[in-house]
């Protein structure tokens, strides 16, 4: 029989040299065995802080300040490192996010596996290397005998998770903290990943604190929920009933900004809780933006595009064998709308966005703007097309300070003059809510939310009249997801801007886009009204799909309008 | 997999050609072979027969071509001051340069990792702190100026140990060594401190680098989580991912400390083949200049080849068979 953890009253504090940083305050809560507990929160709230200090490996100078985590009777928080260690593993295990970082790469997955059962069973050699790749078949892996003498880079995503989930097996714990186990993964492995995890733990009766972001999650997996806000808990209780009917106002805003694949609306509520409104002048923005010359027919016609990626090279061309990533893929996108592309990762919705932006050559086919093949004119394609990234992180130079950042691509393509230039910055900044002094500064000293704001002034800069978002959002929590959206939004209603948005995430398609593709190993199955894709999908993949997305049918609709 | 080793083996075949084409201009262009051979006291026929017989009058292609096919063979020409066969007088020297290198090369490889090592999980201790900054000197200080420190300090001072040339060797037919006998030892010591001590810190401190930073990785994180020792997770785990781009570097050292033997032989009169390079410099001696630099390109490569094997060795995901399946 395995036993319940309880923890009481916990403070987590990071004394650092100016202050003292509490990241959980006076936290309080219980797993029972084979209970799926969900921990929600956004980024910095300090759900994985909690899971930190529960297994003992809290960063530095972090430190447990008050408070007890007990495993069955036996407190637990406070024990010496030599004690914690033969803990861990042993009773506690740990599944991490990314399932591409969490393996080492450098040894097979038996190797690991082995070495952990062997350090935690009594086992040795041969007896280790069978239970390995029992473990291997119990999480799903076709072949376990060959594959356990495999590296990670062999596996896919979804396989490698469910080799992090053997070696969190390895020694029957009675707890696992599963950190994210599946934001990094595509929804249809995301559904196999979570039935297993809900699978193992009623039959091995093992807790599970589940730690998420994602409230579609939540409400499919968890028997109960905690939401934590700034380090506290604000709520806990059984999930149905905190999801329906949720107490907290911090609840119930962070329940109304997550997107619903069932319910269009006109614009996400914002999370009001904790003064974070923040303004957005889009209208203002709208007063000096170059009238939109009407055109008839679509804005972008593409035809029949194709990539093809070099798979294994030889000095005979007759012997090179390439990977389609992109097969003759056709679209229209009209004037002023928002047509979304959907897939899972390695469909080629990536590539199609930076064919159509010039940074891939094509292989084949033509794409058609405002009448006019790309190939013949680049330069004035390139004038009225500007692209946002996925990750606020990596796509602003570290070493630029954020006026240049937004200045550079108008100075580059020299659509505004000069002496204009300063000005257009500042009042760019100010729109997108940071404000004008915001160009002083470098990115490191922005939050996500922040930085893709200005990546949205930086394209924004040279006036375009096409804009490709890459996953803008998917980095980001779900309340500045919120802001973020509503930003894209305004631009297409009050500028008119035509927009290529490309999202593996359905439900924040179905509030974004006009009409969706849906793409599947480089080619097109589908193109339908966003709607209609959603009640009635004609190809088979696109209702596997839909089906798979996580149900968001327990969240309280309070405060929401179609 | 034989794909890329015959690539390899490819490219530096080509590398090799490049570097005998310099070796080979060298004799072309510094001095004219004929007025070194010939006194003042010549006419215009002796001239025009000797560089007949010489074969100065063939094309260039054709000169180079022979120069190899001889190189090949082992034939480097008559070294102009020693009038003997450059091959010779290389085979002779050899062995003190490699002995010298190997030991130096192997005190900078394990010292260096274990200090690396250590200095990286102990990141906030004394000792550490120590280290580091002691590394300091080593990295900063030119090999002549160690050498002659050395020297001074145990050479002169404390006249602990010789302070040149390579002590009683043993001559065992085609390789004399100074392994064997203690004044040959004795002798090795400040010229192997010497030469390694510059590529020891060099890669301590890549060691430490690249150990702090394979140390934040997740995989290590799940390793601790997995309950897993500290020996296991430090020196299983992190130590071999570490490697990867320390045996870069690392051969690349190899290769200088060969190259950079030069001066260290110069500092210690080591009876090596930097100090018979340093002799023909100032001679002028275009065979053995010319044969040296084959040499040295030649163990380059060499290493560049097993450093490249090495990698695929280590790092599974650099085996051209391992698709993501």
């Amino acid at each position: 029989m395995t036993s319940p953890l309880t923890i009481t009253d916990l403070t987590v504090e990071f004394p650092t040299r100016r202050k003292l940083f509490t990241a959980v305050d006076d936290a309080t809560l219980t797993v029972e065995p084979g209970e799926i507990h969900g921990l929600v929160g956004e980024s910095g709230a300090g759900k994985s802080t909690i899971g930190a200090a529960i297994m003992g490996l809290l960063d530095k100078p972090g430190r447990i300040a008050a408070g007890t985590i007990k495993l069955g009777e036996r407190e637990i928080s406070g024990l010496d490192p030599a004690a914690m260690r033969a803990l861990r593993g042993k009773q506690l295990s740990m599944i991490f996010q990314d399932p591409l970082t969490s393996l080492n790469p450098l040894f097979t997955v038996g190797e690991q596996l082995v070495e952990t059962i062997e350090a935690h069973l009594k086992l040795s050699g041969g007896a280790a290397r069978k239970r390995a790749i029992e473990l291997l078949d119990r999480v799903g892996i076709p072949n376990p005998d060959t594959r356990v003498d495999q590296y990670p880079h062999q596996f896919s995503g979804g396989m490698r998770q469910r080799v992090v989930i053997a070696l969190a097996l390895c020694s029957e714990p009675d707890i696992i903290i599963a950190d994210e186990p599946t934001t990094a993964l595509d929804v249809s492995i995301q559904a196999q990943i979570l039935d297993l995890i809900r699978e193992l733990a009623r039959e091995r009766q093992v807790g599970v604190i589940l730690i998420t972001h994602d409230m579609g999650v939540i409400a499919e997996t968890t028997d109960r929920v905690t939401v934590m806000y700034d380090g506290r808990i604000v709520e806990s209780g059984p999930t149905a009933q905190v999801l329906g009917h949720p107490q907290h106002e911090y609840t119930r805003s962070l329940i109304a900004a997550v997107p619903r694949p069932g319910l269009k609306l006109d614009r996400f509520p914002q999370i009001s809780y904790g003064g974070r409104e923040t303004t957005f002048k889009i209208e203002d923005l709208a007063r000096d933006w170059p009238a939109q010359p009407r055109t008839e027919g679509p804005l972008l016609e593409v035809r029949g595009i194709t990539k093809r990626f070099l798979d294994k090279g030889s000095l005979i061309p007759s012997r090179r064998t390439y990977f389609t990533a992109v097969d003759e893929v056709s679209f229209d996108i009209r004037a002023g709308e928002v047509f979304g592309l959907v897939g899972e990762s390695g469909s080629g919705k990536s590539t199609i966005a930076r064919m159509i932006a010039g940074l891939y050559p094509l292989d084949g086919g033509e794409v058609i703007f405002d009448g006019t093949p790309i190939s013949e004119d680049p330069e004035a394609f390139r004038r009225q097309v500007q692209m946002i990234f996925q990750d606020p992180y990596s796509s602003l130079n570290p070493r630029h300070r954020v006026d240049r950042i937004v200045a550079e691509p108008a100075l580059h393509l020299g659509v505004i003059p000069k002496e204009n230039v300063k000005a257009r910055v500042a009042e760019l900044l100010d729109r997108v809510g940071l404000g004008a002094e915001a160009g002083l500064k470098y990115p490191h000293e922005f939050s996500g939310g922040q930085r893709q704001r200005i990546s949205i002034a930086r394209a924004l800069a040279t006036q375009p009249r096409f804009l490709i978002c890459d996953e803008p959002t998917s980095a980001l929590d779900v309340s500045i997801q919120a802001q973020i959206l509503n930003i894209l939004k305004d631009l297409q209603e009050h500028l008119g801007l035509t927009m290529l948005f490309i999202s593996h995430d359905l439900p924040v398609v179905r509030q974004m886009c006009d009409r969706v593709g849906v793409l599947k190993g480089g080619q097109l199955v589908e193109v339908q009204e966003t709607g209609r894709l959603f009640e009635a999908p004609d190809h088979p993949y696109t209702k596997e799909l839909i089906r798979l997305m996580p149900k968001t049918d327990l969240l309280s609709t309070e405060g929401l309008t179609g | 997999m034989v794909s890329y080793i015959l690539r390899r083996v490819l490219q530096s075949i080509i590398v090799l050609l490049v570097v005998g084409l310099v070796a080979f201009s060298m004799f072309r262009f510094v001095g004219d072979p004929i007025e070194q051979l010939l006194g003042q006291e010549r006419t215009q026929q002796d001239v025009e027969r000797l560089r007949e017989a010489l074969g100065l009058n063939d094309p260039f292609i054709v000169q180079y071509a022979d120069f190899l096919a001889r190189a090949l063979q082992g034939d480097f020409g008559i070294s102009y001051r020693q009038s003997r066969p450059v091959a010779e007088i290389l085979l002779e020297r050899l062995p003190a340069t490699l002995e010298l290198a190997f030991i130096s090369g192997f005190l900078a490889v394990t010292l260096g990792i274990a200090l690396g090592v250590f200095t990286a999980i102990r990141r906030k201790g004394v000792a550490a702190n120590v280290i580091m900054s002691t590394s300091l000197i080593g990295v900063s200080l030119p090999t002549f100026l160690i050498g002659i420190l050395l020297i001074y300090v145990f050479g002169v001072q404390l006249r602990w140990l010789p302070t040149f040339g390579r002590g009683e060797v043993v001559d065992l037919g085609w390789w004399t060594t100074g392994l064997l006998t203690e004044s040959g030892l004795k002798s090795l010591i400040l010229p192997a401190i010497t030469l390694g001590l510059y590529q020891m810190t060099l890669i301590m401190r890549l060691v430490r680098a690249e150990m702090l930073e394979v140390l934040r990785q997740d995989y290590i994180r799940f390793a601790r989580a997995r309950g897993l020792s500290a020996k296991a997770v430090n020196f299983r785990h992190a130590l071999k991912n570490t490697m990867v781009p320390v045996i870069t570097v690392t051969g690349l050292q190899l290769g200088s400390i060969i190259a950079f033997a030069i001066i260290t032989e110069t500092v210690f009169q080591w009876p090596g083949v930097g100090l018979l390079f340093i002799n023909a410099v100032q001679f002028v001696d275009i065979p053995v200049m010319a044969a040296y630099l084959m040499l040295i390109s030649v163990m380059f490569v060499a290493i560049n080849l097993i450093v490249d094997l090495l990698y695929v060795w280590v790092d599974p995901r650099l085996r051209v068979d391992g698709r993501t399946a």
